[in-house]
């Protein structure tokens, strides 16, 4: 939206699922522009990006339920672009231009 | 970081880590060595015979679809001559089942296989709603977890299927593993990892309720290979969360399993070996059978907990609010459910398990002072099985669980109903439960 979004935002897809998209509005596809980088001035990361969901994004009161001690709750596989997070560098990824994370939950029943 | 090759290709990029020995996998090989692995399982352990016509107990969950989807898989690509059918049961819930049961719907499509859905009014006379509103909240997962675990056999008697498969996977597994281990509750280890819980027939009637076999396919794959598999191949599953226990998360033994598995994923494969392994250790758990009883009630207790009966809301992992969490369940199973039931005449029973030779002695004290190391508090194990003398269930009582838990409903139910017998309820009745909600 701002011309400056090439320095200052990274345009990424964020989606939900297994129960999760509860919490994010009952909508599964978030198209985001997230800062480039953290308030450190470090490049963003999934810990930031978690932050940033559960400041600006995340409206359910019930925030435990995505994160949990500061990070994503365990039950809670994190796709990176299709591919999981720990072969990734968990939350120390650092984010890429559409970048595609999805945060898919094992813990909710059938 | 650089892609990571696929360790069986070593040509496409690894997408997956696998938690049991944290190989990385591309997408095709992975779904190759999930399908292979439930093939492996179902042979090893001889779940199949030719010509058996088998009943999924299908959710529209993910455990569910993913056993529908992979089964359908082998029983072509290995030609296991098995016929799959699709059971599903509707508890009565509005705003829960209904859109699990469309996905139960388009799955029967996708997939090929005839459904049958079947719902507790049919079979017992009362939605969970009109439980609830009944007994309220609190409890109500008792009703729903008794009648839950008849459904499915009752079901496939309707259906003429012998065989009933469900979902429970590892996870599920060691999550009751560890809830029995807290509870001191080894007996009842046995039948709960036991993959197969078929049950003697008690009687010789091709119709009974007593001769229904369960087994779970899927119970050494991880929660977490399910989802990627049902992700990776694109299923249509639904997650859903019970409206009467939100945000139980089926409890924190769940989360104390997911914990584990963060900081160590073989950890829930090693609880379910070990579960196992302890489960032999019981006396008398599987010898006086040979072994071919191993878990007379089917598929029963193992499930407590399955669901939202624990009101789950603390965060998870800290063994101390673990345990007052079971504490809790614990007092509620015995004030409700247990003492209802075991009063009638279960102590001359209960010490067959802890001794061949004791099984006189009458109650727990003296079985301990004969050197026994523990007494089992509750559960069971060497029942004599019969039938339920109202419904014809298998039950090691006179009277079934869910029979006792309906005869209170029945007894309760507001003067200004019709009283129904326990297995036909009029349409009307539920239009009147409708008037009174609004």
């Amino acid at each position: 939206m701002s011309g400056t979004k090439d320095d200052k935002a990274i345009p990424i897809t964020v989606e939900f699922s297994g129960g999760l998209e509860m919490l994010f509005s009952n909508q599964r596809k978030h198209q985001l522009s997230i800062p480039t980088k953290d308030e450190a001035g470090s490049p963003s990361n999934i810990a930031y990006l978690v932050k940033y969901l559960c400041e600006n994004v995340l409206k359910d009161p019930r925030k435990d339920l995505f994160i949990l001690d500061g990070s994503v709750r365990p039950g809670i596989l994190v796709l990176v672009n299709d591919a999981d997070w720990e072969l990734e560098g968990e939350d120390k990824y650092e984010i890429q231009r559409n970048d595609n994370i999805l945060f898919v939950s094992t813990l909710h029943g059938g | 970081m650089p892609p990571t090759p696929c360790a069986i290709c070593r040509t496409n990029r690894a997408l997956i880590l696998r938690p049991k020995d944290h190989s990385k996998l591309c997408k095709e090989c992975f779904i190759n060595v999930f399908e292979t692995e439930i093939h492996h399982t179902v042979t090893t352990n001889n779940l199949f015979n030719r010509g058996e016509k088998i009943a999924i107990g299908a959710s529209g969950g993910k455990d569910s679809t993913v056993l529908a989807s992979v089964l359908k898989t082998l029983n072509e690509r290995y030609d296991y001559g098995v016929e799959l059918i699709l059971l599903s049961i509707d508890e009565g819930i509005k705003g829960y089942r209904d859109d699990s049961l469309e996905t139960v719907k388009r799955n029967a499509k996708q997939y090929d296989m005839p459904l049958t859905i079947l719902g507790y009014d049919e079979l017992y006379g009362w939605t969970m709603d009109q439980v609830v509103e009944q007994v309220g909240k609190k409890g109500n997962c008792t009703y729903c977890g008794v009648f839950r675990r008849q459904a499915l056999d009752r079901g496939a008697v309707r259906l003429g299927v012998k065989h009933v498969v469900t979902g429970h996977n590892a996870d599920d597994v060691a999550e009751t593993v560890l809830m029995n281990l807290l509870r001191g509750d080894l007996p009842r280890l046995s039948r709960t990892t036991s993959i197969v819980t078929s049950t003697p027939s008690a009687s010789n009637d091709p119709n009974s309720h007593t001769n229904i076999k369960r087994s779970k396919p899927l119970k050494y794959a991880y929660e977490k290979e399910i989802v990627l598999y049902a992700h990776h191949k694109n299923l249509d599953y639904f997650s859903t969360e019970c409206i009467y226990s939100p945000e139980a998360f089926r409890g924190s033994a769940r989360a104390l399993i997911k914990n584990l598995e963060r900081v160590r994923p073989s950890a829930i494969l090693d609880v379910v070996r070990s579960g196992e392994d302890m489960a032999k250790l019981v006396p008398g758990a599987d010898e006086s059978c040979g072994g071919a009883c191993s878990s007379q009630v089917p598929a029963a207790e193992e499930e407590e907990g399955g669901c939202g009966s624990s009101n789950g809301r603390n965060a998870g992992g800290k063994m101390a609010s673990m345990e007052a969490h079971l504490a809790q369940n614990e007092v509620a199973a015995e004030n409700g459910l247990e003492i209802e039931i075991t009063m009638n005449g279960v102590n001359g029973q209960r010490h067959n398990r802890q001794d061949g030779g004791t099984a006189s002695v009458v109650n727990g004290k003296k079985g301990r002072a004969k050197g026994q190391a523990f007494t089992p508090r509750k559960a069971p194990k060497q029942q004599v099985m019969g039938q339920c003398k109202r419904c014809g269930y298998l039950s090691s009582q006179e009277i079934c669980k869910a029979c006792v838990l309906l005869e209170s409903l029945n007894k309760n139910r507001p003067k200004n109903h019709i009283e129904v017998s326990s297995h036909m309820q009029e349409e009307t009745n539920g239009e009147v439960h409708n008037v009174t909600r609004g």
